[in-house]
């Protein structure tokens, strides 16, 4: 075996939930009238290009979360070792980038190094010079007279890549069109435009993504796009890791707070009296501790917990994992309580409703009503406020690590790429692109869940306009 | 109304024991007085000796809520319960981890705290709502259009960024204010200006958003095509009748929050050196000083439920059909 694959807990979780959201989706395709409100979103210009750039981060994310690792080279008369290093398939595909390490900083696209170094020249003179960086624009010889070239000639490349890239893809479902009604290419072309979605926004997006993938990674195979952070390290890589720890506190935080929400939403709602005086009290409690110094509190007691054990952790990525893992528990039991007390508003509503009351009198088990006639009615309120707090989860994941109890330090993250930056900010010349560079993957991906959720929510939320 | 008041506040004082309880389970059942001293005198070869000493030097040598050693009332009384946990009660938090007593400190340091977060929330508050008048003054046009999603896009914004770019161009490049630090009487505006309009900037996005759509949804009421057959102009309507009847959901989330403002902001402050309650809560956190973080939790929840009673009360004051029983 070259590799030995490796289960994170935040692994397995994602793909949990990767395979609920599978089942939700077939069983949304086979009932009509929850096809209808995704078909609103999906025929909503914000909804649609929303919707895809959200698909490009998950498919980043769900790269990043394969893990495995890597056999050490055979040494003779030796079973196989694995490094203890933890790698993901998004590591190996980006392999360039991850170990084309400077020794510090550098600019974006740069060919020299940040500060001044020493050298010695051929005549045994010293002097002080921006020496050239190891990788970033070593393919040319004079960068001085090349460099503008170059980068154009990278950019006009990859632009047509782009271009040839994005228009493959439309061709897909064409010739899927084309093999099942065994039509002809022009019919089948007229047959996909006569379905209502916003063909103009999806045409739009697929070219403007498709041309930025493949711009940046024509760039980045010969420069260092955003940079290189203290260590020398590629900010863009650094950027991308982040990908998978911002998906998973928007995402695993939903999938902790669920149960909690909907089972005590619903029992205080629908069976009312000691029930409901009981849930009442918990969610009042827990709301009224400020969320950030109940979080505080509980990061900082698990992080005595895996200092006092530190064998319970066989490689650094785990200890990361495991403290993500917790972020996410805590976070989730700290916003359980807005939904659950919307839940239990609803409950209380709908079990005053003819069709409850009349599955009452026929005997029918409190389970049986819960699951059968209360549950499919308040599904359009938890996914509202599911995709609503997605985006709020991701930017409190930046609050947290500058406030020192968010991910782990050594984890990639926007936040952690944000705390180091209040300290480049200071310095001269200003080191700026790291904070760039997470202010712009964060703001994509948080807008674009904001548009998302926002579609969402017009499209299943019944005192909204229908058109 | 006065019997509806006071029950209030009996119901709030289970809530407080409660958080009493999670707060002494977190700090002392979860992880016991040997592990806290542990890490904090470094993890590793820590004699007996040395963490017992610590544990008596902070008072925490005592048993955990039954002492059968002590004579009386010291069987409840001489434990870590009763003096860390039950003392809160009595507003005696102990001393910090520097030997300060916390409450003379929170005192001092809610002056600083409440000098940015009033003039935050009352300018914030006009400003949003100013904003999403407009909005709705030019609704259904491009105006209306544009400023939602300027506000989409301002609230995706991470509040950390608006802080470091505010403190890069006004302070750093501009150099019209310091970067951070505070000082006292009219010399403080200097410092304050900044924090606090970043603050204000911050906020705008989703705070003007969320009184568009307050609006909006009061606007398609028929006291509005009232007034309008009556033949108000828009600007009446707006200001007269739609923002009056506004107010009940704008209160609720403005007027819960108004006691929390003696809690300052932990972010703002930590960045601009304003020696108020947040920084002080930021610091504990980072210097892993449970006492004070014990001590703010448990501060923030009263003022929280404090919240929750005025919240009440002023529905009654902004609409009179509202009666409290």
């Amino acid at each position: 075996m070259m590799f030995k694959p490796v289960m994170l807990w935040t692994d397995a979780l994602i793909f949990v939930l990767l395979a609920v959201i599978l089942i939700f989706a077939v069983y949304v395709r086979r009932h009509a009238h929850l096809r209808a409100p995704w078909r609103g979103v999906m025929r909503s210009p914000t909804g649609l290009a929303s919707a895809m750039v959200l698909a490009v981060f998950v498919v980043v994310g769900l790269l990043d979360s394969i893990h495995y690792r890597p056999a050490l080279p055979l040494q003779p008369g030796q079973s196989v070792q694995y490094g203890v290093e933890v790698l993901s398939v998004l590591d190996s595909l980006l392999s360039d980038l991850r170990t084309h390490t400077e020794k510090t900083y550098s600019a974006p696209l740069a060919t020299h190094l940040y500060a001044k170094e020493t050298t010695v020249l051929a005549g045994g003179r010293a002097v002080r010079i921006y020496p050239r960086l190891k990788y970033g624009g070593a393919q040319l010889a004079d960068p001085q007279s090349g460099w503008a070239a170059d980068i154009g000639m990278r950019v006009a490349l990859g632009s047509v890549k782009g271009l040839v890239l994005a228009g493959v893809l439309m061709l897909l479902p064409l010739l899927w069109q084309v093999l099942r009604l065994r039509v002809g290419l022009d019919q089948a072309r007229r047959q996909l435009a006569a379905q209502p979605l916003p063909w103009h926004t999806l045409v739009f997006m697929l070219t403007l993504l498709a041309v930025i993938g493949c711009v940046m990674a024509e760039l980045a195979a010969g420069y260092h796009v955003f940079g290189t952070d203290k260590v020398g390290q590629d900010v863009l890589f650094g950027a991308l890791k982040s990908i998978r720890t911002g998906l998973v506190i928007g995402t695993l935080t939903t999938l902790v707070m669920l149960p909690f929400a909907l089972l005590l939403g619903i029992m205080a709602g629908y069976f009312r009296g000691w029930v409901d005086d009981v849930i009442q009290y918990i969610y009042t409690t827990l709301n009224s501790i400020p969320g950030v110094l109940l979080i505080a509190a509980a990061v900082l007691i698990m992080q005595i917990y895996i200092e006092a054990h530190p064998d319970v952790f066989d490689t650094a990525a785990a200890r990361t994992d495991f403290r993500l893992l917790f972020l996410c528990l805590i976070l989730g039991v700290t916003s359980w309580t807005g939904l659950c007390r919307l839940l239990r508003g609803e409950t209380l509503k709908l079990r005053e409703l003819d069709y409850i009351q009349a599955a009452t009198a026929f005997g029918v088990s409190d389970w049986r009503i819960i699951t059968r006639h209360i549950l499919p009615n308040l599904q359009h309120l938890v996914l509202i406020s599911v995709v609503m707090d997605f985006s709020g989860l991701v930017l409190a994941e930046a609050v947290l690590s500058y406030v020192g109890v968010g991910v782990d330090p050594a984890m990639h993250s926007w936040g952690n790429m944000i705390n180091s930056a209040r300290l480049e900010m200071a310095r001269e010349p200003v080191v700026w692109w790291q904070l760039s560079a997470a202010f712009v993957f964060m703001f994509a991906l948080v807008l674009a869940a904001n548009l998302f959720a926002d579609s969402v929510r017009d499209a299943f939320d019944p005192r909204g306009k229908r058109t | 109304m006065i019997a509806y008041l006071l029950r209030r506040i009996l119901y709030a004082i289970p809530i407080l024991i409660g958080v009493n309880l999670i707060t002494f389970a977190l700090f002392f059942v979860v992880n016991t007085p040997d592990d806290m001293a542990r890490m904090h005198l470094g993890m590793k070869r820590v004699s007996a000796d040395a963490i017992s000493k610590w544990k008596t030097e902070h008072g925490y040598d005592k048993p955990l809520i039954y002492n059968d050693t002590a004579a009386g009332s010291g069987h409840l009384t001489d434990t870590i319960f009763y003096a860390k946990s039950a003392r809160m009660f009595a507003l005696d938090f102990g001393v910090s981890d520097d030997g300060r007593d916390i409450w003379n400190e929170i005192k001092v340091r809610a002056g600083p705290s409440l000098a940015i977060a009033v003039p935050v929330f009352v300018i914030g508050l006009l400003v949003n709502v100013t904003f999403a008048l407009l909005m709705v003054f030019f609704r259904a046009t491009y105006l209306d259009f544009w400023g939602v999603v300027l506000c989409v896009m301002l609230m995706s914004i991470s509040g950390l960024f608006y802080i470091i770019l505010g403190q890069f161009l006004v302070a750093k490049l501009w150099h019209w204010v310091p970067i951070s630090g505070f000082s006292s009487g009219v010399d403080a505006l200097r410092f304050l200006l900044l924090p606090v309009l970043v603050s204000i900037g911050a906020g705008i996005g989703s705070g003007a958003r969320w009184y568009r759509t307050i609006f909006l949804e009061e606007i398609g009421k028929d006291y509005v095509r009232t007034a309008r057959a009556k033949g108000l102009s828009e600007w009446r309507v707006l200001f007269r009748h739609v923002l009056q009847n506004g107010m009940i959901p704008i209160l609720t989330g403005a007027v819960v929050v108004l006691p929390l403002l003696f809690m300052g902001s932990l972010i703002t402050e930590s960045f601009f050196g304003i020696p108020g309650l947040g920084s002080y809560t930021i610091d504990a956190i980072q210097s892993q000083d449970f006492a004070i973080v014990r001590a703010m939790v448990f501060i923030g929840s009263a003022l929280y439920i404090v919240g929750l009673l005025l919240t009440d009360i002023s529905y009654t004051l902004a609409d009179p059909r509202i009666r409290l029983q």
